[in-house]
């Protein structure tokens, strides 16, 4: 008998699709009122090549365990898994904290040196971000940077030689693998204390965008969706692993289904956020200004964009427009009252204070591009003075 | 291991086969571990379920589970499941047959009620489990009443995993508070309150009672919370003493400092961990053997011990480990305790108000902040229709949805049996059990010790450590005594008996005279005498029983063996916050048709007075007085 990881490697399979899963095929998208996995594979034109890949890898997995062996990792018991795995998710503390907004969430470390995966929330949006790793070590944490399209972000902490995933070995699975959810759901570990733990099986692997307009969201990408009811509040950022261990994705946000007010229980692939992780370590998609960038002496101003943002009367006043001066470039592309700026260029924007001291650094003469949120929409704008500033307040 | 296996295939193997049925003709081989395994777990279920209950409110108020843990019928449930129902509950089991029970003694503060079934001496049990040993992941089942569906009362089974250990739930707003309790993904339902979670191995680790619930309506988010066995094992003694019982203060406040060090915050000035030397600043390091590094390890440790448990606290001042016992001391008030328990309504399914016809029902008007409350909670009544022909003519007359009916439920008249197990006293859940166990510790202690004929005047005489003799003599009159310190003289009378003689001891001379009016004068000698139930002595294995007189101002401890009804020791208070003559007994020896200690030792105030080995125990018929 071969002692085989039970998560599948979706290229050995035959007809399968690694990007999205067979359960595009099935058209049924993304539906929480039916998350059992059978109803949905019956109904779903599931190949009996797939179908059979499924059983046998469960047998390897049953199997194996059944033996109990301690050299296989399929037969260790969860309890020693978990032993593993638990140094690697951190408690998330910050902003929030009145109903319906929890001021905490879960994060994955993914380097030695304190990068943490998580969410891209308003917990973030604070200058005092504060991380528990599970032995209750506590660090106030940097906003790396983040990626509001995939609504998440990454933050550091000055510390070395933690237990972290490795993104690089992070895996896909297919439906029907078994997995586990870590997060600090309802904020119930605090200090040392451990996160919670559920157990589920992946029912389908799919896009969030099928359902657009229906789920609260910017993410437009793939998913796993969970029989288990991971995505509690506070859940977000947590890991999806399998039952070895092995990261497969993070917990997204609460969402509920407008149409039928069901939860949704969902993972983004870690493979979906790699290159973003990527970038943001790189520099890019970064919250903080670069002193290293220079100023041009002549730079764009808002009021020559010609909008108006909120007045600025908090620390950290969100970035909304109040108004946009009529024939200006802002109205020529497009902008509108309470639209929220997001990006200017690949820059984080998160207060009104930060769009402004952004702007400084493009030339009156730069084209500048914006990522704004209107209502649940993403839309990217391109914008270019026309004319020579009058001032900016 | 095999067992483990079991748990993981129970996802897949059953999807397995329904796809072979489906999918494919071709016949699938199965490893014959597979199916062992499988075996295994259902035969665990199979068993586990036997000692399940349905529990329901005789009035019709109420409903949730319990489990049966000894094969007399006694059964823990929890307290929020009790309370809408009075003094008795009908449990329905597996079985199919429905038993009356009578409530027993409850813990309020810890949400656990534990009741007694009748109509059978060899009910089906569960093992006790250790929930200390629980980890995460460790695959569990809940077993109960989810949503009052099971008509033939057969238990509903919900499987998964630890996911979390020690866990700390503040009281939301309620007296319930959750300490050191296991957190875990098996689906708890409202209904599932008071049932059992089992380990792997039907071992019953946990009494399921509370739900994180938000905005998704009050059902499962898989985050259920069980009060831990063991938890319960420490409240058992107390429980079955029929007493609403207590939770237990340290008598000092603690909190975390910059450096994470858990330190004394504020002291109770009167409390028994002053006396025994604890300041503020202190740093606790270990408490009732537990390492305590935060202040919710504190809290999981303090919540699981009643109220007046002696227990060991190390604290760290000035880089010096000092090592003290302290009697913990009640979270609330008596008064208060009571007042709670009947004021608050506990988060429990209940009966929609009644709406008046052409009238939308009315929205739950309760004005609970409590996140556990929502507004979608099951419809009991219509739950209720549900329910077995011979229940529901158990069920109040009078609909409560009809118009003009009755609001309430009319109250059911009690069964004999249970009449014949009740009685009602302030303070007590059910003082006949109090009275029970107050006479079998009694008469158990006059038996093994030959004391029922032993009412006159009782000579202890021997030698003190320091080789010097001495002779007490006890008596309805007082107290003579040949001390190395010199001949004393002691009477009960009020004056004498605010002497604290002799000099040092605390009270040595009225100790023994309440030790030998135990014996003389019985239960009815004390002003006030109850069954504690058991607790920790020092010195002592295991736990033991412990009965409290009051005789004036005085309380009286004492402690016996239940092994063999030896009395082990006795406290003396002899006012309220101070500290008491302790009175520890040693070995066991015969002397005619007498059996006695064969050595004494006095403690008071963190000192030894003395100690004494008899060697004469001379206790008299009451004729010779």
């Amino acid at each position: 008998m071969t002692r085989q990881m039970p998560e599948m490697n979706t290229s050995a399979l035959p007809g399968h699709d690694p990007a999205y899963g067979q359960h595009r095929q099935g058209g049924t998208g993304v539906s929480p009122v039916s998350f059992l996995p059978l109803s949905h594979w019956r109904n779903a034109s599931a190949t009996w090549t797939m179908f059979v890949a499924v059983v046998l890898s469960s047998f390897v997995f049953l199997t194996s365990s059944a033996q109990g062996q301690a050299d296989a990792p399929a037969g260790r018991p969860l309890s020693a898994t978990l032993v593993d795995v638990m140094p690697k998710i951190v408690k998330i503390h910050g902003a929030g904290g009145f109903r319906g907004m929890e001021a905490y969430q879960t994060g994955i470390l993914i380097s030695a040196e304190g990068h943490i995966l998580t969410v891209w929330s308003h917990v973030l949006d604070t200058e005092y971000i504060s991380i528990t790793l599970h032995d209750g070590r506590q660090f106030d944490a940097k906003l790396l940077g983040a990626d509001p399209r995939l609504e998440m972000a990454v933050l550091k902490i000055e510390t070395e030689e933690l237990s972290h995933f490795n993104l690089q070995e992070a895996v896909e699975v297919m439906a029907g693998t078994p997995i586990l959810a870590l997060s600090n759901l309802f904020g119930v570990a605090t200090g040392p204390e451990l996160v919670s733990v559920q157990h589920g099986v992946v029912s389908v692997r799919t896009t969030l965008s099928a359902r657009r307009g229906v789920f609260e969201t910017r993410y437009d990408g793939p998913i796993y969706v969970l029989d288990a009811i991971t995505n509690n509040p506070g859940a977000a950022g947590g890991a999806l692993v399998t039952r070895q261990g092995k990261l497969i994705g993070m917990l997204g946000k609460e969402l509920r289904n407008t149409a039928d007010n069901s939860w949704l229980n969902y993972a983004v692939p870690i493979s979906a956020l790699r290159e973003s992780i990527g970038a943001i370590r790189e520099g890019k998609f970064v919250a903080q200004p670069d002193a290293e960038r220079d100023m041009p002496g002549n730079p764009i101003t808002l009021a020559a964009l010609g909008i108006v943002p909120l007045p600025d009367v908090l620390d950290r006043t969100p970035p909304y427009i109040d108004s946009i001066v009529a024939g200006s470039p802002a109205a020529a592309a497009g902008l509108k009252p309470d639209d929220l700026v997001l990006l200017v260029g690949n820059r984080l924007i998160q207060s009104c204070k930060v769009l402004r001291e952004e702007l400084r650094y493009y030339p009156r003469h730069q084209p500048v591009h914006m990522t704004i949120l209107r209502g649940r929409d993403l839309i990217d704008v391109e914008l270019k003075c026309r004319e020579e500033p009058k001032g900016d307040k | 291991m095999k067992r483990r296996a079991c748990l993981l295939l129970i996802l897949f193997f059953g999807s397995a086969l329904a796809f072979a049925a489906t999918a494919s003709a071709a016949p699938l081989e199965v490893d014959p571990a597979v199916l062992a395994a499988e075996n295994d777990r259902i035969a665990v279920m199979d068993r586990a379920k036997n000692a399940v209950l349905a529990v329901f409110g005789a009035s019709g108020r109420g409903g949730g589970s319990g489990v049966v843990i000894s094969p007399d019928g006694f059964a823990l449930t929890n307290f929020h499941v009790t309370k809408p129902s009075g003094n008795w509950v009908r449990c329905g089991m597996a079985d199919g047959k429905v038993y009356d029970a009578v409530l027993v003694g409850l813990d309020p503060t810890g949400d656990v009620a534990l009741i007694k079934l009748f109509g059978r001496d060899d009910f089906p049990t569960a093992p006790l489990g250790d929930s200390d040993k629980a980890r995460p992941g460790d695959w569990v089942f809940a077993m109960g009443n989810p949503f009052l569906l099971a008509t033939d009362f057969q238990p509903t089974v919900t499987y998964g995993i630890i996911s979390g250990t020690h866990r700390y739930q503040y009281p939301s707003g309620t007296l319930l508070e959750y300490a050191d309790c296991l957190q875990t993904d098996a689906a708890v339902n409202p209904g599932n309150s008071g049932g059992p979670l089992f380990d792997a191995q039907g071992r019953l680790i946990g009494i399921n009672g509370r739900c994180s619930f938000e905005k998704r309506g009050r059902v499962s988010v898989g985050v259920g919370y069980a009060i831990s066995i063991n938890q319960i094992k420490n409240f058992l003694g107390y429980l079955h003493s029929g007493r609403i019982v207590d939770h237990a203060t340290l008598g000092a406040v603690v909190a975390s400092d910059d450096d994470g060090r858990v330190l004394v915050d504020n002291v109770v000035e009167t409390s028994d961990a002053v006396r025994n030397g604890l300041e503020i600043k202190d740093q606790i390091i270990e408490f009732a053997g537990r390492p305590i590094h935060t202040t919710n390890e504190f809290k999981n440790v303090l919540g699981i011990f009643p109220k007046g448990w002696r227990l060991p606290l190390v604290f760290r001042r000035g880089g010096k480990r000092h090592e003290i016992l302290v009697r913990l001391s009640g979270v609330h008030d008596p008064n208060d305790l009571l007042a709670k328990m009947e004021g608050r309504r506990p988060p429990v399914p209940k009966p929609p108000t009644p709406p008046k016809p052409g009238e939308e029902p009315k929205k739950d008007k309760d004005k609970d902040k409590d996140k556990d409350k929502d507004k979608k909670a099951p419809k009991l009544d219509d739950l209720k229709k549900k329910l077995p022909e011979k229940l529901k003519k158990m069920m109040p007359k009078g609909d409560p949805h009809h118009p003009g009916g009755p609001r309430r439920p009319a109250p059911v008249p009690m069964p004999s049996e249970i009449k014949k197990h009740f009685e009602k006293k302030r303070g007590y859940a059910n003082y006949y059990y109090n009275q029970l166990h107050q006479k079998r510790v009694w008469q158990a202690w006059v038996d093994r010790a030959g004391l029922a004929d032993a009412k006159g005047t009782w000579t202890v005489a021997g030698k003190t450590a320091g080789g010097k003799p001495f002779r007490f003599e006890l008596a309805d009159a007082g107290v003579k005594a040949q001390l190395p310190e010199g001949e004393l003289n002691w009477t009960p009378a009020d004056e004498d008996r605010k002497r604290l003689q002799p000099a040092h001891s605390g009270g040595l001379f009225l100790a023994l005279h309440l030790w030998r009016r135990l014996a003389v004068a019985g239960l009815d000698g004390f002003g006030d005498v109850y069954y504690l139930g058991t607790a920790p002595l020092v010195g002592h294995d295991g736990l033991v029983d412990v009965l409290v007189g009051t005789f004036g101002g005085a309380e009286c401890r004492f402690y016996f063996n239940p092994a063999d009804g030896r009395l082990l020791a006795l406290e003396m208070f002899p006012e309220d916050d101070v500290d008491p003559c302790e009175v520890y007994f040693f070995d066991d020896r015969q002397e005619g048709a007498h059996w006695g200690p064969a050595r004494m030792e006095v403690h008071f105030a963190r000192q030894r007075y003395g100690a004494f080995s008899l060697e004469t125990l001379d206790l008299q018929p009451a004729r010779s007085q």
